[in-house]
């Protein structure tokens, strides 16, 4: 089933007195279940192209299909409908709310969305079960490792079981042994039927991906299946 | 439960916990309203107090009374020419009794400052009121102790006096004044009455709480001679309604007896409470808009002061308004989210002003004449709110516009 089909899109801002284009002719499909990373260099216009596909900003021009709706013309109001109830965020510096405990963290997309406070909880409390985290329900961010942290925004970002997670160099504050539990996260997530879009720099990440699309100067280079496909070795679940 | 009311509820609930997390941040916020609130309901209730206590003591002189005298109470014309009319004296006294048929009660009147002692107490400048048994009848003087001088004790000028609640209070600490002897400069007195609390602070002297009452004949016998000062008439009209028509009766009779031509203007003045009421009117408004004013501006700085904090929060949240935007808050929420926030602490700002304001006035009570008027404490709770939803409305524009990539860039 097809989720995101971007035809022909281009980003061009303003800065100042001059055009910047950062996304030039951009055509993409991504199904449902699939594990797509996308790479390129700083200026390749992959933070364009994470912004679009997260429905966080519409293009110049071109066609942007979301579970067959067209979203390229959307008003602000719906494109954050969707984001609420279609996109789970990860970002690379996790982006919590540093004041409250993990549970909260977790339900705010469910509060956006309208859902009553108990039921809310007790979804946001299974999350964070499902990420590893059952001792973890009331610390706050301070009380947690950069890992368990990250465990956390995965928790938020299932929640409201949405088409997609889109993750923003999810390991980059990591370092290597927690980043690859955090991967080895990944792989479970995707395993359970979920559709996964990585974005990194690095290719050892980035090749833990079943596809990898590759930009430059605005266009995609590349893009291809991972032959060589990292399968992490670690158990997901620790703390 | 419907959508706006789910929002309002969680809105208030992030607010909440948004209040939690910085309370230093959000007491500094809350001190601007807090002195505000405080100030313009203290001075509010100051004022109502002044206000009660005055008329307070309006209403023991008397609304109906009419005072004729060689002085006007307020005019515009010049005081020596005042100064050059001829006194009243007992002889007109007598026959405006005679010719006046509306009033109920027509007393003559003088005064004169002397010191009043008991044993080894005194009161220096005592305000001594001279007059008949029919004064009482133009007052709405209530007793404590005793009466009022008979007409007898009065024509035979006897050396009988009826002191004030002050003047009791402070010679006779005990309570015992009736019957005793007090000097008044110098000659013995016996005290056939203790007037009960008129209560009005604010007329000072003249207040009745601090006067002493004597017959008008034994004032002159004692202590002023006959004609060195007018006599004042105090006049009640039957009833409130009919004081201009007594008024205009008392205006004819006494051109009558002082035998003015038509063409001769009064030499004389018929001074009414209601003119005391309206100057009073007219100053404590004045007192009260500045009061309002001044106070108001403090509460204008206090707003001001929130708006910067709102400011600077917003800024500092950036990254979290962003973080809100990409999971899906929309920008009514946002700007909910805010709002509600200042609202809330101007609220409670406004709250603990008002119960400061009010333990306040109970304190300042001891000093002075409060009143704590319910309206005035809803109308500081409904600016307190307001402050908040003006003040913070900039700021949560602001926060509601940003754009969610923009500021989750932010460092």
């Amino acid at each position: 089933m097809n989720i995101i089909n971007i035809d022909r899109i281009a980003k061009v801002y303003q800065v100042g007195s001059e055009e910047v284009h950062a996304l030039r002719d951009v055509s993409l499909r991504i199904d449902k279940n699939e594990y797509v990373a996308i790479m390129g260099p700083s200026g390749s216009g992959k933070s364009t192209l994470m912004n679009m596909l997260g429905c966080l900003d519409t293009p110049t021009s071109g066609i942007y299909d979301f579970k067959g709706v067209s979203v390229s013309e959307m008003t602000d109001n719906e494109l954050a409908r969707i984001r609420n109830k279609e996109i789970g965020f990860v970002f690379q510096t996790f982006n919590l709310l540093a004041r409250s405990d993990a549970v909260h963290n977790v339900e705010l997309p469910l509060i956006y969305a309208g859902v009553a406070s108990a039921e809310r909880k007790e979804r946001a409390r299974q999350a964070l079960i499902d990420v590893g985290l059952e001792d973890r329900m009331h610390h706050k961010p301070n009380e947690l490792s950069g890992g368990q942290r990250q465990r956390v925004a995965i928790a938020r970002a299932l929640v409201s079981k949405p088409a997609i997670i889109l993750a923003d160099e999810p390991t980059g504050n990591l370092d290597s042994k927690t980043g690859e539990e955090i991967m080895a996260l990944f792989h479970e997530i995707h395993e359970k039927g979920n559709t996964i879009i990585l974005v990194t720099h690095e290719e050892y990440i980035a090749e833990h991906a079943l596809r990898i699309v590759r930009l430059k100067d605005g266009l995609i280079e590349k893009d291809e299946n991972v032959e060589k496909r990292f399968i992490p070795k670690v158990k997901a679940s620790v703390s | 439960m419907s959508p706006m009311i789910f929002e309002l509820n969680e809105g208030l609930a992030i607010a909440w916990r948004a209040i939690r997390a910085n309370k230093i941040r959000a007491a500094l916020t809350m001190l601007g309203i807090f002195i505000g609130i405080t100030a313009v309901v203290l001075m509010s209730t100051a004022i109502k107090g002044i206000d009660n206590s005055f008329k307070n003591g309006i209403s023991a002189l008397g609304s109906d009374v009419l005072y004729v005298d060689k002085w006007s109470w307020f005019s515009n014309d010049e005081w020596w020419k005042m100064r050059n009319r001829r006194n009243i004296e007992m002889e007109d006294y007598r026959k405006f009794k005679e010719l006046a048929k509306l009033p109920l009660a027509v007393a003559p009147v003088t005064n004169s400052r002397q010191t009043v002692k008991y044993d080894d107490k005194k009161v220096e400048g005592v305000f001594l009121t001279g007059s008949n048994a029919d004064y009482v009848k133009t007052t709405n003087f209530t007793f404590d102790q005793g009466r009022f001088y008979s007409e007898i004790e009065s024509n035979a000028s006897r050396n009988v006096a009826v002191i004030g609640s002050e003047i009791s209070a402070k010679l006779f600490p005990r309570g015992d004044a009736l019957d005793k002897t007090i000097k008044i400069g110098g000659t013995n007195f016996k005290i056939v009455g203790v007037l009960a609390e008129q209560g009005s602070v604010v007329l000072g002297p003249f207040n009745p709480d601090n006067q002493v009452f004597i017959p008008i004949g034994t004032i002159f016998k004692n202590f002023i001679s006959r004609h060195s000062q007018t006599v004042t008439l105090n006049v009640r009209a039957p009833n409130p309604n009919m004081v201009e028509e007594t008024k205009a009766e008392a205006e004819g009779i006494m051109r009558k007896i002082r035998g003015l031509s038509y063409d001769q203007p009064n030499d004389f003045s018929i001074n009414q409470q209601e003119g005391l009421q309206e100057q009073y009117d007219s100053f404590v408004g004045v007192i009260q808009i500045a009061g309002l004013f001044i106070t108001g501006l403090s509460l204008f700085v206090g707003a001001i002061g929130i708006m910067n904090i709102m400011f600077v929060s917003v800024k500092e949240r950036t990254k979290e308004i962003g973080l809100r935007k990409a999971i899906g808050a929309k920008r009514r929420t946002i700007m909910t989210q805010f709002l509600l926030e200042s609202s809330v602490i101007c609220l409670l700002g406004g709250l603990i002003g008002l119960i400061a304001a009010l333990l306040l006035s109970l304190m300042l009570n001891q000093f002075f004449p409060t009143a704590i008027q319910y309206d005035v404490v809803i109308i500081a709770i409904l600016i307190s709110l307001l402050t908040g939803i003006v003040s913070g409305l900039a700021p949560a524009y602001t926060a509601a516009k940003m754009d969610p990539v923009d500021a989750l860039r932010y460092e």
